[in-house]
């Protein structure tokens, strides 16, 4: 268990600087989730805190120990990476209890804990199996199981679920999530999904290019995004923007309004459209309204909804929702 | 993508490799240049002296040495001809379905598995000998005069013997590379109603062209250095006949022991490979890029 | 999806590859079946096929004359010594360029490869009197070395070539799980780059013992390997074909042997590791 602080992290390859400066601080025990489009730098901020990059400047604490220099191994972080990386040649058991074997551990007490571990992943069937007899779930298991053996300082997670299909993301989203109330370890996982990012977070850092757009809990982030990126990044389906004469009026360059917030009517109301595909998921409806002839605005409404495609419809943002942005994409509050 | 650590370790790990071939070149390279600049016979010890380009001078206006140039690339090109056309057919007769393919592949390798001297030998005395080999046998049985292989047609032999050797590696290489394409695409070409010659040509040989370019260079680097073949079969003969530039070198330097000569005609030997390699390289660069 | 194919085809097809496969290995078939005749059947006119006296004496014949175990020894020596010692030099060479690799690595493993380049007979001289002084020519340290030198590139070609297809992230795994990088090479790399190794391994025994340039330049009687043993047959020996064949058939059928059983690992090994 411990607090991970960067102090000014920066990261060039080259003459390109992939991460310009960051200053992040991770609490203790805290489950921190990396959010951000492909190319944000993301993956390789976790890889600077593993260890398996060097930082160009800036500095890396665990636990108020400055770990800038020190190799991965001796840093006390496990890591679950995207492939799984299991080692192929080793069966569960010798995967699991690989990091033991490195740090010298006696083979009863290896025995001992990789039991241990296999018990609480519901792994004790597979054990002598080697990985590519596995499912990708059991796989992604193993992963995690050689990660918690040796009762890490914290986790890094870099894309751990993006290789398995939907329902069995939403299964392991669960299982590590209650894996970290268990464990309650310093745990920082990295995604592209804002899905995962928001369902399993007690705080996401929202990256973009390199520097961070925002910090904060789910819930702030989606309430109150401080930018124009923050706010097209987390939810779904996307807020919407509406235009500069609908902004004027508000006394904002852009303003965004999120598809819940915006009533839908067939008789009245401030801007009129016409009703284009609806996607019915039973629990709601996506109705994506076209306003303009290049804009269109996505509206969350009832389950039994029964606009159809070609009708003429009134939107009413709900005007105490307002996402209010100035010309630079700040926040107004 | 790694650390300043594991940078330097990887410099460290890769150094003696490199070392030692850096040393395997330069040593005996400059040495080469060095002796060809002076008059050094082995029979005379102790009579080194400086020669300039006497030995250059000699070795490149002796028309052994021509001869030589040509017979090295007609042997390398004979050979490159007969075994990439050969390797695609064989290749493209072994990815058929058959019964017994494991065994008729494994009929195919095995001339790689033979040292070039027990080859060239057994080809010289059991196939090509005029009088007791299985060639001239056939001759007589269809009524037709024995032909003496290695004397009348000494390099046409011999580019025979190192074929055979070599047919073995392109098959297996354009086999492997053929096998790696992809069915559906050949399917969708017969869609497309391409006949099997065009999808030959349009499909199966430019998915090819990297395999080739890969046999063409390593039998190349192979090919220029042929020696034991022309040493248990002609030496070298008839005449020079079969006298390739290795095998020049060879008798000038450990037969006559002129190390200044052969050391000249090795130094023309490393520039002609060097133009060879270049001019390979550039012709087929693109392909390698990979 | 392999199609199915019609039996009229498939059997057209067997006739046609057996007939040019045997074609292709007859000359082998031919120098075994003969080295079991006497040296009268061996010339006889028509050629006898199965059907003569098989007998073993030329076997003893060649043994008694010229010692093929020593040559036999010579060559397994040099083969595998000279492929034992150009592994240990390259795997951490194709270590680093495989997972380290910085911008120079391809122009490193060009230039290396162009080291093959260099023909053998433009460095004869050097070598040759180099061996001489240092006491080198005609022992088996001597083409040991050589023939390391000279198969290195394509040793750390191949090998860069297997280990690139292992990804790096288990190596980084491995590290984070605490390996220093002795643990990764032995626990990790090296396991999984055993087929790998074991085809690199084959093919360059293979190009060592068949190697014919150095190993008859550079040796006479005590080092002489069998590439060497077998020139000596060129004439007038030669002529006797029973026992020529004898001699060939022991000098080739250890690497037929091993190239037979291990076909798996050598398809992939000759293919140099450059197509896939």
């Amino acid at each position: 268990m411990s607090a991970i602080t960067l102090k000014n992290v920066t990261k060039r390859f080259g003459d390109v600087t992939v991460i310009p400066g960051i200053d992040l601080s991770i609490e203790d025990g805290e489950f921190v989730v990396f959010v951000g489009p492909s190319g944000c730098g993301k993956s390789t901020l976790l890889r600077l805190i593993a260890g398996l990059e060097d930082v160009s400047a800036g500095v890396i604490d665990i636990d108020g120990a400055d770990v800038t220099g020190t190799a991965p191994a001796k840093r006390g972080l496990a890591m679950v990476f995207q492939s799984y990386a299991l080692y192929p040649h080793m069966s569960v058991a010798g995967n699991i209890g690989f990091p033991l074997r490195m740090a010298g551990e006696s083979k009863e007490a290896i025995d001992k804990k990789v039991r241990a571990a296999a018990a609480t992943l519901n792994l004790t069937d597979y054990l002598h199996r080697k990985p590519r007899e596995l499912s990708g779930g059991q796989r992604q298991r193993v992963a995690i199981g050689r990660a918690i053996v040796r009762e890490p300082k914290g986790f890094l997670f870099d894309e751990p679920l993006s290789n398995l299909d939907a329902a069995l993301r939403v299964n392991m989203r669960l299982e590590l999530s209650e894996l970290h109330a268990q464990l309650k370890t310093t745990m920082i996982y990295v995604t592209h999904d804002q899905v995962e990012a928001m369902t399993m977070a007690d705080k996401i850092v929202v990256l973009n290019r390199g520097h961070i757009e925002q910090v904060g809990s789910p819930l702030t982030l989606y309430n109150k995004p401080d930018n124009l990126f923050v706010a097209g990044f987390i939810g779904s389906p996307k807020m919407n923007f509406l235009g500069p004469t609908y902004a004027k009026e508000h006394g904002a360059a852009t303003v965004g309004v999120r598809p819940e917030h915006i009533k839908i009517s067939k008789e009245s109301g401030l801007i009129k459209g016409t009703a284009g595909v609806a996607e019915h998921l039973g629990s709601d409806t996506f109705v994506h309204v076209h306003v303009a002839p290049d804009q269109m605005i996505t509206v969350r409404t009832s389950g039994d909804s029964v606009l159809r495609h070609g009708d003429t419809v009134w939107l009413t943002p709900d005007e105490d929702r307002l996402h209010r942005f100035d010309a630079q994409g700040k926040a107004i509050r | 993508m790694a650390t300043e650590h594991s940078r330097a370790t990887a410099r460290l790990m890769i150094s003696p490799a490199v070392l030692l071939l850096l040393a395997w070149m330069i040593v005996p390279l400059a040495l080469t240049l060095y002796f060809s600049f002076l008059r050094y016979n082995l029979l005379m010890p102790g009579m080194e002296e400086w020669a300039g380009f006497l030995n250059y001078k000699f070795f490149l206006t002796d028309p052994a040495f021509f001869s030589a140039v040509w017979k090295t690339l007609e042997l390398v090109g004979g050979v490159l001809i007969i075994t990439v056309v050969g390797g695609i057919l064989l290749a493209l007769l072994l990815d058929q379905q058959f019964w017994g393919q494991g065994a008729v592949r494994i009929l195919v390798i095995a001339p790689f598995f033979v040292m070039p001297t027990v080859s060239a030998l057994v080809w010289k005395n059991m196939f090509m000998n005029p009088v007791n080999g299985l060639f001239a046998y056939l001759a007589k049985v269809f009524g037709l005069p024995p032909f003496d292989f290695l004397a009348q047609a000494p390099m046409l032999s011999i580019i025979m013997i190192v074929a055979w050797e070599w047919l073995p590696f392109a098959t297996l290489i354009l086999l492997t590379a053929l096998q790696s394409l992809d069915s559906e695409q050949l399917e969708a070409a017969e869609m497309d109603g391409a006949s099997f010659i065009s999808r030959f040509f349009y499909i199966v040989l430019p998915h090819l062209s990297r395999a080739i370019t890969v046999v063409i260079l390593i039998q190349t680097i192979f090919l220029l250095s042929t020696f034991a073949e022309i040493l248990v079969t002609t030496n070298g003969g008839p005449g020079t006949a079969t006298t390739n530039l290795t095998y020049l070198v060879y008798v000038q330097s450990l037969l006559q022991f002129d190390v200044g000569g052969g050391s000249a005609g090795g130094v023309v030997a490393i520039i002609l490979a060097n133009i060879v390699a270049i001019f390979l390289m550039r012709m087929i660069g693109k392909n390698l890029d990979a | 999806m392999a199609r199915a194919v019609s039996t009229r085809r498939k059997i057209t097809f067997t006739v046609i590859a057996w007939v040019i496969g045997i074609a292709i290995f007859f000359p082998i078939l031919w120098t075994i079946l003969t080295s079991f005749k006497t040296e009268g059947e061996a010339i006889a006119s028509p050629p006898s096929f199965l059907f003569f006296d098989w007998t073993l004496e030329n076997y003893t014949t060649v043994q008694e004359r010229s010692n093929y175990f020593l040559h036999f020894w010579n060559s397994v020596v040099i083969s595998l010594g000279s492929t034992v010692l150009g592994l240990i030099i390259a795997i951490p060479a194709a270590w680093s360029m495989a997972f380290v690799p910085g911008k120079r690595t391809k122009d490193v493993l060009m230039w290396m490869l162009s080291t093959k380049m260099l023909p053998p007979v433009g460095v004869l001289i050097p070598i040759y009197l180099l061996f001489r002084d240092a006491g080198l020519l005609d022992t088996r340290t001597g083409l040991v070395v050589v023939l390391t030198l000279m198969n290195l590139p394509i040793i750390v070609w191949m090998l860069y070539t297997y280990f690139r297809e292992i990804p790096g992230e288990i190596l980084e795994a491995a590290r984070m799980d605490g390996a220093g990088l002795r643990e990764e090479i032995i626990y990790i790399l090296t396991p999984m780059a055993v087929p790998g190794i074991a085809s690199t391994l084959l093919l360059n025994v293979i190009l060592a013992w068949n190697e014919a340039f150095w190993t008859l330049n550079l040796t006479a009687a005590n080092a002489a390997p069998l590439t060497a043993f077998i020139a000596s047959y060129s004439s007038p020996e030669g002529l006797f074909y029973a026992k020529l064949s004898a001699a060939s058939t022991m000098a080739i059928a250890p690497i037929l042997i091993l190239g037979w059983f291990s076909q798996k690992q050598l398809v992939r090994g000759l293919t140099f590791g450059a197509v896939k």
